[in-house]
């Protein structure tokens, strides 16, 4: 058996040309696809984080002067805001697990899912060329009138590489939903779904709503700019908080297009290294919902000190509060499914460690901002900063991490080794509150963001700070080498090396082109931990009597 | 045949499998669509509200026969559309790119009016931006220039996209790529069409006719 397991065609096997790359419509490539480009987008990011902490270690200004300083920080924000978080997760673990995981053998329109990727890349390439050459220095909200009227840099090119960008993200939340409404395995009722696909489809909610919203209002300060329509300049009559509001309407959901799908890996980790069943399924799935809705009425918070009314205000405040009930939903179910459970301590489940408690400390940093009065002291400091950052890299990219350990061994039919993988998590997880927690105190202490100079009484936490970052980017350097180092010389997986649950664990590592020799019916529940390895063998089993 | 089985793509179990995903994809999209148009819409309310009269006089400037001649053009352009689906269902090649055609003549006819609008507030010098004329509380008038050449531009470029795809299904229909059992471009087309139809019926009342005798 395993010999005639090494000979059969797998999706990485099955054809070697370039043309076979690039015109695939398998969305397990195209995961692949976009796993490639999001890392090259990652490493331009941290490139311009690196500059900016090296800039930060001294209260004066020498390494760069203002403006470049200001390109610095915004090049670093759109990248990894738009160009690496909000495809993270959702397209490439999503695109390659989405079918995988409720039994179909691609998703709905594996044609408009390359489109998607190619969408992605045609944006990125004109928003990175657009601010590496002219640059772009307004951060990355692009704030009107300064966007639209004084700015002296390149505004329209980024403006039209974000606009182009949204559709690719428009597409892949499409093609999810139709892909989970329409396609699921005989057997695989709602009920029945792994987490991540709850969490998945809860993302792919909040990127069709409220894309499109980001997508015209770039495209009308592109237009703004370009013809004078001044529909965001108030010379013209026009209103810049509209503007902001428009922006936030998108881009605070867009928080949730990053922390709902980490959730989701979340939820397939933790139970997988407990052994366990996870503990109040249907509140996980609901939450991951009722963040998704919620989530689109909290966008005044952003907004405390504009003139927007003190109603809307409280009433913003208070649905921010309200967001936090879910994820604390999601927090202590996940802590509960630990409680006796034989917990192991591989690298994915490090590294969902990790998220547990940075995302702890990102989401209560999170009600400090809500509340109406704290966020006057700290609004626009490194307090804001570090809170997002909590969020966007501890939660987030830890997750990402997290789900790309467990799952490199399906994608690619290689484990990772084991050793470098902890050393590199805990790395990153030290690196990490290293970099970020001293910023809370700089912020909190009224350290202003986005400027280069600063008085000397913040430079020790601007030190520590960058210390940190040292540390974090030695964490993210090393397993891009033994990951890739793996694909050569990595153990061979095998179906399931984890023992754990779920559609794609019993099928080969890596996958068939085709996934499923037959359609797979579901009759058992999600998370049936004591049987996940003799469910795997079984199918083996009957796999092997087809042939 | 094997036309048929060929058109089943191999990542769906059937048929109606394929169908549903189709339509519901494109349902979905317009969903994406109503957000999308929302954005500006938003603009315009606010706008509107913080300038009631500045939007009613500007709203004058608008040519509302025109205006209701192009609504009862788009109508009638759905009623077109509806038939050539129709068509399509009952496997009725000719009447389909008849309907077909009829549907891009009337879309069309809708563009050159609003072409012919557009010139004629060029020379009134009503576009925005910078060669806006200077008349009475011209800031704020600009301004409802602005969204209306936003939500119009929009639209009309939705249904050039819209006559784009439909010379498309043109040319697979007379291919005989559809029958009774497989129409589904035409159908979700269709869907497409109808929505850019139905933002016309939002906008036309909107731009031309709220609060012009008030």
């Amino acid at each position: 058996m395993q010999t005639s397991e090494a000979k059969k065609v797998n999706y990485l096997s099955a054809q070697h040309t370039v043309a076979s790359w690039l015109l695939t419509i398998d969305h397990k490539r195209i995961a692949i696809l976009y796993l490639v480009s999001i890392t090259v987008m990652f490493l331009i990011g941290g490139l311009m984080a690196a500059a900016i902490r090296a800039e930060l270690l001294t209260p004066a200004g020498d390494l760069m002067g203002s403006d470049t300083y200001n390109k610095a920080f915004t090049l670093h924000g759109i990248v990894m805001v738009f160009f690496f978080l909000i495809p993270s997760i959702p397209a490439t673990l999503g695109n390659f697990l989405v079918p995988l995981m409720i039994g179909a053998k691609d998703l709905a329109f594996p044609r408009i899912n390359l489109l998607s990727w190619y969408i992605y890349m045609v944006g990125a390439t004109i928003g990175i060329v657009a601010t590496v050459t002219g640059g772009l220095d307004t951060g990355w909200t692009l704030y009107t009138p300064y966007s639209t009227a004084y700015a002296t840099t390149n505004v329209v090119m980024p403006a039209i590489g974000l606009f182009i960008t949204g559709f690719s993200s428009i597409l892949t939340g499409l093609n999810f939903i139709v892909t989970i409404h329409k396609m699921r395995a005989p057997g695989m009722t709602w009920f029945r779904l792994p987490l991540f696909i709850w969490a998945q489809y809860a993302t792919s909610i909040v990127m069709i709503l409220a894309t499109p919203v980001i997508a015209i209002t770039v495209l009308m300060v592109a237009i703004d700019r370009g013809l004078g329509l001044g529909i965001f300049d108030p010379k013209a009559g026009g209103d810049p908080v509209l503007f902001q509001h428009l922006f936030w309407f998108y881009s605070h959901p867009a928080v949730y297009i990053m922390i709902l799908p980490a959730m989701g890996v979340i939820s397939e980790v933790i139970p997988c290294f407990s052994k366990k069943r996870i503990f109040g399924y249907n509140f996980i799935a609901a939450s991951s919902l009722s963040i998704a809705i919620i989530g689109f009425f909290v966008w005044g918070h952003h907004l405390f000190t504009t003139p927007q009314s003190m109603y809307a205000a409280m009433a913003f405040s208070i649905i921010t509060f309200a967001v936090a009930v879910p994820s604390a939903v999601k927090t202590f179910n996940w802590t509960a499914t630990m409680y006796r459970g034989s917990v192991s301590f591989e690298a994915p489940m490090i590294y969902a460690f990790g998220f547990m408690g940075l995302f702890l400390v990102g989401g209560l940093t999170g009600l400090f901002l809500g509340a109406l009065g704290l966020d006057l002291h700290v609004h626009d400091t490194y307090f804001v900063v570090a809170h997002f950052h909590y969020i966007m890299v501890g939660g987030a990219i830890m997750a990402y991490m997290a789900g790309l350990h467990f799952w490199w061994p399906k994608m690619t039919g290689r484990m990772y080794p084991e050793g470098p993988a902890k050393a590199a998590a805990l790395l990153i997880f030290v690196g990490f509150n290293l970099t970020f927690f001293p910023q809370f105190l700089a912020g909190y202490a009224g350290m202003p963001r986005r400027y280069h100079y600063y008085p000397p009484e913040f430079q020790i936490f601007n030190v520590l700070s960058t210390a940190g970052s040292s540390i974090l980017a030695l964490g993210y350097l090393l397993p891009l080498g033994y990951l890739l180092w793996s694909l050569r010389y990595g153990r061979a997986a095998g179906r399931n090396p984890w023992g754990a649950t779920g559609l794609e664990w019993m099928i080969d590592s890596p996958p068939s082109p085709h996934n499923f020799d037959e359609t797979p019916v579901v009759t058992w529940e999600p998370y049936d931990y004591p049987d996940a390895h003799r469910r795997t063998a079984e199918h083996a089993a009957s796999e092997a009597a087809r042939v | 045949m094997s036309e048929i089985a060929s058109r089943l793509q191999h990542h769906f179990a059937n048929e109606e499998q394929q169908y549903d995903a189709a339509t519901f994809g494109m349902w979905v999209f317009l969903v994406t669509e109503i957000m999308f148009f929302g954005g500006l819409l938003t603009a315009y309310v606010v706008y509107r509200t913080a300038y009631p009269e500045v939007f009613a006089t500007a709203s004058h400037h608008l040519n509302v026969y025109l205006g209701t001649f192009n609504t009862i053009v788009l109508i009638g352009s759905s009623l077109t559309m509806a038939m050539a689906v129709h068509s399509a269902r009952l496997n009725q090649r000719q009447k389909l790119a008849v309907y077909l055609i009829l549907t891009m003549i009337l879309g069309s006819v809708f563009l050159g009016v609003k072409a012919y609008e557009y010139t004629h507030k060029w020379h009134e010098g009503l576009f925005p931006g910078n060669f806006f004329y200077a008349g009475p509380d011209a800031v704020h008038q600009r301004l409802f220039f602005s969204v209306y050449f936003a939500l119009t531009g929009l639209h009309a470029t939705h249904m050039i996209i819209g006559i784009g795809i439909m010379l498309v299904i043109l040319r697979m229909s007379m291919k005989g790529r559809f029958d009774e059992t497989w129409y589904t471009p035409v159908e979700i087309t269709g869907l497409y069409w109808h929505f850019v139809d139905l933002v016309w019926i939002f906008l036309f009342p909107l731009l031309y006719l709220i609060q012009r005798h008030g």
